[in-house]
């Protein structure tokens, strides 16, 4: 029987239709596509240009196209860092009429960077160390919310740089599902897939000599369970204490500011004689500092970047003597007279490189050089000049990083 | 190698009231292919995840051989959940695909080779171990990601719905491949499906759920032949059961235009919730075209006739006495509907009207009151 083709989507981009549908996305035209994918899928993806940005393209089977779109929707709402869905389509037929896979449409995340990308650039040696540990933020996050993954690793997650730390996405939800609550079993064993795919992949990456032979992929995998376990603990656990300390309490949830995390609903009980309190937090939202931030001078970015612009907020608050005065004035002051400014003055052939908030992250790290090497407290103007003229032409472009130089591998092909 | 045992293992979600599994009973033998099948929100996938230790088990309890493992940690459990994850690496060799999560827990490297080894053995995949994963075909790359659960000799393999996400051609293809290599490997299977074709052609035998409930376990002929309650005719089978209840009358079901007897059994065992009625099923196959004026014969209207070339079903309305379309009969085509299997050289034209009788000793009989299955002999 014919078929239509069928667009499922949230808001429908009229250029959608003009994609090549009935053709195998295997064979789709370059004119179409913005890069070759590159990295393990055991799907065909390619990534498309499409009204001047960039669509992931995935071909799928229709019922698990449908159930990855609507997860994805739900995180999304939710608020767990991960690639915005576009939309399904189904009911594809080629030109002899016979049907092709339905495909699941994401948005490419810009300036996200694949973990493959990080170490064919040659990082640091601590880049593994990094993304480790904003992948363990993640997982945390998902379970929390009750979200069983059932596949991380490193090749379905997304890095955004995020000051010198990294932020991680989830790119893939194929595996997942969302519950009430998670079980011990289930955090654990998502934990334990998450570290023998973790292992697998540094193993990949040592095999095809990206990542030293004396890094000792074992060690780092056994790292996330770790840095996991510390953060499960840190947000969950049970505290008792005297309830004359009371002020454990304040401890406990700067603590968690600390880690970046807001409490939402703390549990606080008292024994019967009325001489222990017992404090648990109930519901814990990631992003203190962003939504701080965002509060106070509307820009949206990382948590470690929020970090990091709102402490040099304060040093402009105390530099110009209004630490009393009303924080969202001296915030908005600080957005036009530095920030701004700032973030301006990098040339536009150079606003593919970074983020601008990343920018502004590395303009703070650049003055401090110049300030210990000048011994002198060296402006941000000159600061500024010396950056974009030095530091930031060397920087590869990062909005767009679609693919590295290894092979594509779809488990699936013949 | 060892027996799984659900002893009347019980998962509640919270905040909801009725289990979704219910008290499951089930023994599943040292290397036996055992498929859970049933329609969505039916529990297959629940218990799976039970045996797996990802979902926790509120009453009962489940048993790996003679180990009790409901309170055991899933990577404790020697288990494999097989096609979890199949993305391979593309530096390494096929071998160290194989054979990495061995060499993760510590396993000396000689050991590692055997067993990687003797799994390539198994899966045609010897010449091929010290190649790339870019040199191999797509099948081939499949049995790779099988390899990684049999190196590491686990006790049992769990299979949720594998092929869910394959195109067709690659289903059929690596349905057959799974099937035959677990029972050359002998290990105790237990595979998820909705699809009950997939079940069928799969497995040792098959239990099939629904509302969180066990309604049968059997071999696939058992399920085919005497499915036990009208859930089971009715999902079992493709196309499915012709199905309907009808009202008795002087031992005799009125079923369109014709007199059916009802055996004797099944009148003395009426009980009131019966209503004097009975659930009769047949089979599309159970049905054979004859002359107009055959006694006891059935009339029905052609709606569609479907051609697969081996076979042709007629999809049509049953007619009562006065020639109009008979409501309480379903089948898989939808209420008011039958399905008739036709001799695929003579099909009746659209419009038409057949006649068909059943063949003596296929139907199938049910309590109209609660669907179980009638013994008849």
């Amino acid at each position: 029987m014919a078929q239509s083709l069928q667009i499922t989507a949230a808001s429908l981009d009229p250029a959608l239709l003009d994609l090549p549908w009935d053709v195998p996305l295997e064979e789709w035209p370059a004119k179409v596509l913005a890069a070759l994918p590159r990295g393990i899928s055991r799907h065909i993806v390619r990534f498309v240009k499409l009204s001047g940005r960039v669509i992931a393209v995935k071909e799928i089977g229709e019922t698990v196209a449908y159930r990855e779109y609507e997860l994805l929707r739900q995180l999304g709402r939710i608020g767990v860092p991960s690639v915005v869905p576009v939309g399904v389509i189904t009911g594809r037929v080629d030109r002899e009429g016979e049907p092709l896979e339905a495909c699941l449409v994401t948005e490419h995340l810009q300036f996200s960077l694949p973990y493959r990308a990080l170490f064919s650039q040659s990082l640091q040696a601590d880049t593994a160390t990094r993304l480790i540990d904003a992948l363990a933020v993640l997982l945390v996050r998902l379970h929390l919310v009750g979200f069983y993954w059932g596949d991380v690793s490193l090749s379905n997650t997304l890095f955004r740089r995020d000051a010198e730390t990294f932020a991680a996405y989830l790119v893939d939800a194929e595996t997942g599902d969302l519950h009430q609550h998670l079980s011990p079993g289930q955090r654990s064993y998502d934990l334990e897939i998450a570290r023998v795919n973790i292992i697998g992949e540094l193993m990949d990456l040592q095999a095809g000599e990206f990542l030293e032979e004396s890094a000792d992929a074992i060690a780092i995998g056994e790292m996330l369970v770790e840095r996991y376990c510390d953060l499960w603990t840190a947000l969950t656990d049970v505290e008792m204490f005297d309830a004359h300390d009371r002020w454990r309490v304040a401890a406990r949830i700067d603590r968690l500011n600390d880690l970046g995390f807001d409490v939402g609903e703390l549990d606080i009980t008292t024994d019967v004689d009325g001489t222990s309190l017992r404090i648990q937090p109930k519901v814990v939202d990631a992003g203190h500092h962003s939504r701080r931030l965002m509060r106070l001078t509307g820009l949206d970015v990382q948590e470690n970047q929020a970090r990091r612009l709102l402490n040099d907020l304060d040093t402009y608050a105390a530099d110009q003597d209004r630490q009393g005065e009303d924080e969202e004035f001296v915030a908005h002051d600080w957005l036009t007279t530095v920030f701004e400014p700032a973030v301006r003055a990098v040339p536009r052939e150079f606003r593919g490189k970074l983020e601008p908030a990343q920018v502004f992250h590395e303009l703070l790290d650049h003055r401090w050089y110049l300030s210990e090497q000048q011994r002198r407290d060296v402006p941000m103007t000159e600061a500024v000049a010396s950056y974009v003229s030095t530091i930031l032409p060397g920087r590869p472009d990062e909005r767009a990083v679609l693919g590295v130089d290894t092979e594509a591998l779809p488990v699936l092909l013949d | 190698m060892a027996t799984v045992t659900f002893d009347k293992a019980t998962r509640i979600y919270p905040g909801t009231e009725r289990p979704a599994v219910d008290a499951l009973d089930l023994h599943i033998e040292d290397g036996e292919f055992l498929v859970l099948v049933g329609p969505s929100g039916c529990g297959k996938s629940t218990s799976l995840r039970m045996l797996a230790g990802l979902e926790d088990v509120n009453a009962g309890r489940i048993l790996i051989g003679d180990r009790d493992v409901t309170d055991v940690q899933p990577k404790d459990r020697d288990i494999a959940m097989v096609f979890q994850n199949y993305a391979l690496y593309p530096h390494m060799t096929v071998a160290d695909n194989m054979g990495f999560a061995l060499k993760i827990a510590g396993m000396p490297k000689a050991e590692i080779r055997t067993r990687v080894e003797d799994a390539a053995k198994i899966l045609d995949l010897t010449e091929y171990l010290d190649r790339k994963p870019k040199a191999l075909s797509g099948g081939q790359r499949q049995r790779v990601a099988m390899g990684r659960a049999i190196v590491r000799n686990p006790q049992v393999f769990l299979m949720d719905e594998p092929l869910s996400n394959l195109d067709a051609k690659l289903r059929v293809q690596t349905r057959s491949q799974i099937a035959s290599l677990t029972r050359r490997l002998g290990v105790t299977t237990v595979y998820v499906t909705h699809d009950q074709t997939e079940a069928l052609t799969m497995g040792d035998r098959i239990a099939v759920l629904k509302d969180g409930l066990l309604q049968q376990v059997g071999t696939p002929r058992d399920m085919y032949d005497t499915p036990a309650n009208v859930f089971v005719a009715g999902f079992i089978g493709s196309p499915a059961m012709n199905l309907g209840t009808f009202p008795v009358l002087d031992g005799m079901a009125q079923v369109g235009s014709a007199k059916i007897a009802v055996p004797r059994v099944v009148i003395d065992g009426f009980k009131p919730e019966d209503k004097n009625s009975v659930t009769l099923g047949f089979r599309p196959e159970s049905l054979d075209v004859v002359a107009v004026e055959t006694p006891d014969s059935l009339q029905v209207e052609v709606n569609i006739v479907e051609e697969l070339g081996s076979d042709a079903f007629v999809y049509g309305s049953l007619l009562d006495q006065t020639g109009k379309p008979s409501q309480n009969i379903s089948s898989g085509a939808g209420d008011a509907q039958i399905i008739v299997r036709v001799d695929p050289r003579q099909v009746p034209k659209m419009g038409s009207t057949i006649h068909v009788r059943m063949r003596p000793n296929e139907e199938h009989l049910f309590r109209a009151g609660t669907g179980e299955r009638i013994t008849t002999v």
